[in-house]
């Protein structure tokens, strides 16, 4: 009985920062949904397809150009940031003006044209992505075994994290992003370049897709094109049970999801079966007790 | 000098504007009344570029601004306080002032108007680190024209400042348009209050469904009986 006490101590343990890890990479994707909504008030479906494509020119990078890891991940994910500022180009800038439908039925199309785009370029078959030592040691810490990677993983989101607050409170840019997330014509009036200040929000949500991307394939080094659909969907959740909008909310949220996922796949494995209906559960009961979401602000006008 | 020939406004199939012409001389304050949905806030939003004419020509000191970018507009010295504020609500008050200056780079100058603002609305100093969205309406309306001192413009124009406010603090706006242009910056002022509007105006025009139906300086205006019986509410 005592045996059996440590044994799920040291079970919960390992499902901690396994959790955290998931939690950690739900995050990463969250925040380009909750930022690119808080200005353009779109979801941009395509955002789980763009978490797709930093993953495999990682992989790329690493497998067919023999590039060294961290060049090959630093190229991606600078590439995927141009892509996700390309994409609004093409798909959403255009519709600016349109009906906010025409806009989302946009979002979908680029979505759908990604995914079967990667599959023409890329090919149908699942890829696995070589492994690197750093990030593929198991580390023992008593009976708890960790890959290293579940580790790194929190600790670069902890830092994306901060680097991101702090840019959107403490600067310049950041201030312009907040005024156009409030108010468009307003900041017009206020000679603030609006397209820029677009393009770097989706700049820096493709970014942090596309590291989100590369962690995942660490973790679950099975890469195919419609790897992003899942996690899109998952992510997209987390930023709304975390209040949409709100940066703060989607790393909220997005800890919330991967933590209930693991725990239930791990204490409760007779309804592993069922854990992404957790997920949709989750955010019903949000919806129906705090429809703005955990963190999000009640809307209101003041005449 | 900003001058408006002809101008032309087309919403879907409202025709909002149809060819007014306007000038606003250099240094005075000139005011655009009329009634509700006669084109009042149309003019200011087409003169700053968030609505595109169907014809017509705005210039600013001989340039054409039909076309012209929002952005490009404001950083030429023309600004625009909207109707309802528009204050960046959950902005504190002294980044409400800093987005006014965002596109200027003269860093001493910009903390000198910063000074100037504080100086006519002590009350935003004292809630300078306040959220805007926290301030009473005749604070927001304060602010909505300290942050539009700080694009430095050359141009001020309010599109209704006087809307929901006390009659206390409606005066103190009044006041304040009066002391800004005695500064040198040239007004045009867009009001349903003719009467406050025309005793600050040097100068007014009366706006009739799209149209400019009566011109004149403000004073005469407000001695004018179609005036009179229009927009202050006089009986025969």
């Amino acid at each position: 009985m005592r045996h059996k006490d440590i044994m799920d101590l040291s079970t919960f343990l390992q499902q901690l920062t396994n959790a955290a890890s998931l939690g950690s990479l739900y995050s990463l994707i969250a925040i380009g949904y909750t930022m690119v909504y808080g200005i353009l008030r779109l979801i941009n479906f395509a955002h789980g397809d763009v978490f797709m494509l930093g993953a495999y020119v990682a992989f790329y990078g690493v497998a067919s150009f023999a590039l060294p890891w961290w060049i090959a991940f630093i190229v991606a994910i600078g590439l995927t940031g141009l892509f996700g500022i390309l994409l609004e180009r093409i798909a959403y800038r255009p519709l600016r003006d349109s009906p906010r439908i025409s806009l989302m039925i946009s979002a979908i199309g680029a979505s759908f044209l990604i995914e079967n785009l990667g599959v023409v370029i890329f090919g149908g078959r699942p890829k696995s992505f070589p492994s690197i030592p750093l990030f593929d040691t198991v580390l023992n810490f008593g009976s708890v075994s960790v890959l290293s990677v579940s580790l790194f993983i929190p600790a670069f989101t902890l830092i994306i994290l901060f680097a991101l607050l702090f840019i959107v409170n403490r600067t310049k840019t950041g201030m312009a992003m907040r005024a156009v997330s409030t108010d468009v014509e307003a900041a017009r009036l206020m000679a603030i370049d609006v397209n820029k200040v677009i393009s770097f929000t989706f700049g820096i949500g493709s970014l942090l897709a596309a590291l989100g991307g590369i962690m995942w394939s660490m973790k679950y080094p099975q890469l195919n094109p419609l790897m992003g659909i899942m996690p899109g969907l998952k992510c997209f959740i987390a930023a709304v049970i975390g209040g949409i909008g709100n940066i703060a909310g989607a790393v909220l949220g997005g800890f919330l999801l991967g933590f209930i996922e693991i725990m239930v796949a791990a204490f409760l494995p007779a309804l592993t079966g069922y854990r992404d209906a957790f997920s949709f559960v989750l955010l019903i009961l949000v919806l129906i007790v705090k429809p703005s979401g955990l963190l999000g602000k009640k809307q209101t006008v003041k005449v | 000098m900003l001058r408006i020939e002809k101008l032309s406004v087309h919403y879907g199939g409202i025709h909002a504007l149809q060819g007014i012409s306007l000038e606003v001389p250099e240094g005075k304050i000139v005011t655009l009344i009329g009634a509700n949905g006669a084109g009042k806030s149309t003019t200011l939003k087409s003169i700053i570029g968030l609505v595109k004419p169907s014809s017509g020509s705005v210039t600013w000191n001989g340039k054409s601004l039909v076309g012209t970018q929002t952005k490009d507009i404001v950083e030429s010295g023309i600004v625009l306080v909207p109707e309802g504020r528009r204050v960046f609500a959950n902005l504190s008050v002294d980044e409400n002032l800093s987005l006014g200056a965002y596109a200027r780079s003269d860093k001493a100058e910009t903390e000198a108007d910063r000074r100037r603002v504080f100086k006519l609305f002590p009350r935003l100093e004292d809630r300078k680190k306040q959220k805007a969205g926290t301030l009473s309406g005749g604070e927001q309306q304060m602010l909505a024209v300290g942050r539009a001192i700080m694009t430095k413009p050359k141009l001020l124009m309010m599109d209704e400042p006087s809307l929901g406010l006390a009659p206390i603090v409606v005066k103190m706006i009044f006041d304040i348009i009066k002391e800004i242009n005695a500064g040198g910056t040239t007004i045009l002022l867009v009001e349903q209050n003719a009467k406050a509007a025309l005793e600050a105006a040097h100068y007014g025009y009366v706006l009739e469904t799209g149209r400019i139906t009566l011109s004149g300086e403000g004073r005469q205006l407000l001695a004018d009986d179609r005036v009179r019986k229009a927009y202050l509410g006089e009986a025969e």
